[in-house]
């Protein structure tokens, strides 16, 4: 390929990967600033001086622990939740057969393209009936039947790629399906269900519509919410809105350079089969 | 007889493992639909008695709601501007990433890095930025000359503001599109080179055709995605200036968690369903004519 082509690609990308990125740039800088620069125009790139104690006063300003505490506990659960019962159902479908599987598994299907508004008033009526309103239930529940027709999707085409011989071999020796699901498909499954890990952290990390409509004591609140918190009435102290959100991109840029080419299995799994 | 027995055991084992999702579908998603179907036809209002009012509530909605209709031309004016500049923009990246370009993994990371942050914090540093004294954007903009509008303080300018938020996030949509071009056999192209084919060609008779399955989704879950915009709209502009980013769902929450008329809101929630069940439907109808799903053998 033409030397010159090559340069200009870069060229683009590079281009495209400033315009890009220069919102996080920006948010970085505005989250080490004093109040006053941050409404300076022309705008200021590098502050005078480096605030760092921004970082420190978002925790006292908000009760910020409480809600990373909340965020965590939310997120753990659901990633367990999803991860086993995901790959459970996921298994049934992949590799047993009994009646009326090929028309549950449509249905599965199906109920990936249902908004979630239809289904999300008489859900929050009946955890209100229940009294889980204002607890972290309504969040985690969930989770635990099924976590999504997604997930369920994903391990089940990937279920499908391992070979059968080993399922046999196992049941010849006298293995029940649950035991053939638990000692030989879930090891050699790392890839997908780390996948699936990823993209469950990353989904309730950053949740903010379920919070917002179960969650009212302040004790309760997830870091979705608390981030909201800044924007107040009189105006929003973007210094510190931004160390906080700065704060809360940590956990999730680490976990995805950690796992990136699981994202890329992952999406290119579902994006193409369909 | 082992058979018929192993078939039994097969039989119970299957509906074990995937009971969590068969409990969860018939309460949470069977239950609930039914529950919601019935809901639309009342006027419950979350603390007192409710009745039934049969087709008002539709009809009220579609007759006498004016801020219905605004929240579907604002949701639609969104999504069929957002999702195909996304789709295109998304391809390109991808086919300029392709190219065989060293740096692909870091290109691609920091391409996808939008999609991964808070929608929260990210839609109120975007506020920030469209700010139209004091932010990023027409301070660009002025350095090469323009007069930036008002953007999110203009009942013109708000949805464009809102497009251009969405197309920050077109790193989604690119790794499915690098997924898909990555998995198109160089055999193609190397044969349609010895043809005598220039990119040209290659790209109209080879890429296209072998990626419209790809397209395809990425146009789909756009669509459906696109319509139920929430979370930015809820957090900037709360549906304005003047009602001019009332998306559907934000509306629909205002109604249900807000104005509490939950029978109506049901009836909202449905008519969106009908909505995108539609317009995914007659995408798959026209799928037939664009979309090819042979394989190389």
């Amino acid at each position: 390929m033409k030397r010159y082509s090559k340069i200009m690609i870069h060229v683009v990308l590079i281009v495209g990967l400033l315009i890009s990125l220069m919102p996080f740039l920006w948010m970085l800088a505005t989250s080490l600033k004093e109040p006053g620069e941050v409404m300076l125009y022309p705008p200021k790139w590098v502050p005078a001086i480096f605030q760092w104690k921004n970082y420190v006063e978002i925790w006292n300003i908000i009760p910020l622990g409480t809600f990373i505490k909340n965020t965590v506990i939310v997120t753990i659960m659901c990633m367990i939740g999803e991860l086993v019962t995901a790959s459970m159902v996921a298994f049934a479908f992949a590799r047993l057969r009994f009646r009326g599987k090929n028309f549950l598994f449509w249905l599965v299907l199906s109920s990936m393209m249902l908004p979630g508004q239809v289904t999300m008033i008489p859900i929050f009526i009946l955890f209100k009936t229940l009294g889980w309103v204002d607890t972290l239930k309504p969040l985690i529940l969930p989770s635990f039947l099924g976590g999504g027709a997604f997930y369920i999707f994903l391990l089940r085409q990937f279920f499908t790629s391992i070979p059968k011989e080993l399922d046999e071999a196992a049941k010849i020796d006298g293995c029940s399906p649950l035991r053939i699901y638990w000692h030989i498909i879930l090891p050699l499954s790392k890839p997908a269900l780390a996948t699936v890990a990823v993209f469950s952290f990353i989904a309730h990390w950053n949740d903010f519509m379920t919070p917002l409509i179960y969650l009212n004591s302040i004790e309760k609140q997830t870091l979705a919410i608390g981030l909201k918190w800044f924007q107040g009435q009189y105006g929003t102290n973007y210094h510190l809105l931004m160390a906080a959100a700065t704060l809360a991109l940590i956990p999730v840029m680490i976990i995805f350079f950690v796992a990136q080419k699981y994202f890329v299995r992952g999406i290119s799994m579902t994006g193409l089969k369909t | 007889m082992i058979k018929l027995k192993n078939n039994i055991k097969e039989t119970i084992y299957g509906y074990l493992m995937i009971s969590p999702w068969l409990i969860g579908f018939i309460i949470f998603i069977a239950g609930s639909m039914i529950a919601s179907i019935y809901l639309s036809f009342t006027n419950w209002r979350l603390i007192g008695d409710s009745s039934w009012v049969g087709f008002e509530n539709y009809r009220t909605i579609l007759s006498d709601d004016p801020r219905f209709w605004k929240s579907i031309y604002n949701t639609a004016y969104y999504t069929f501007i957002a999702v195909p500049l996304g789709a295109m923009g998304s391809l390109l990246l991808a086919l300029l990433m392709n190219q065989k370009v060293c740096g692909i993994k870091i290109y691609r990371t920091f391409y996808y890095l939008p999609v991964v942050t808070s929608g929260v914090a990210t839609a109120i540093l975007w506020s920030w930025i469209f700010n139209p004294r004091l932010g990023l954007l027409n301070y660009v903009l002025g350095l090469i000359g323009i007069n930036g509008p008002d953007w999110l303080l203009s009942e013109v300018w708000s949805k464009p503001a809102f497009i251009l938020m969405s197309l920050w996030g077109i790193g989604g949509s690119m790794i499915i599109f690098l997924a898909g071009l990555q998995s198109i056999p160089e055999v193609l192209y190397e044969s349609a080179k010895i043809d005598g084919a220039n990119w040209w060609h290659k790209f109209r008779h080879i890429t296209v055709p072998m990626l419209s399955p790809t397209t395809f989704f990425v146009l789909v879950m756009g669509v459906i995605g696109s319509f139920q915009i929430f979370t930015s709209a809820f957090v900037i502009t709360n549906g304005g200036p003047a009602d001019s980013t009332l998306f559907y769902v934000l509306y629909l929450y205002q109604n249900a968690f807000q104005y509490f008329r939950m029978g109506y809101a049901s009836a909202l929630a449905w008519i969106l369903f009908i909505i995108i069940f539609m317009f995914t439907f007659i995408q798959f109808r026209f799928a037939k004519r664009w979309v090819h799903y042979e394989t190389l053998q």
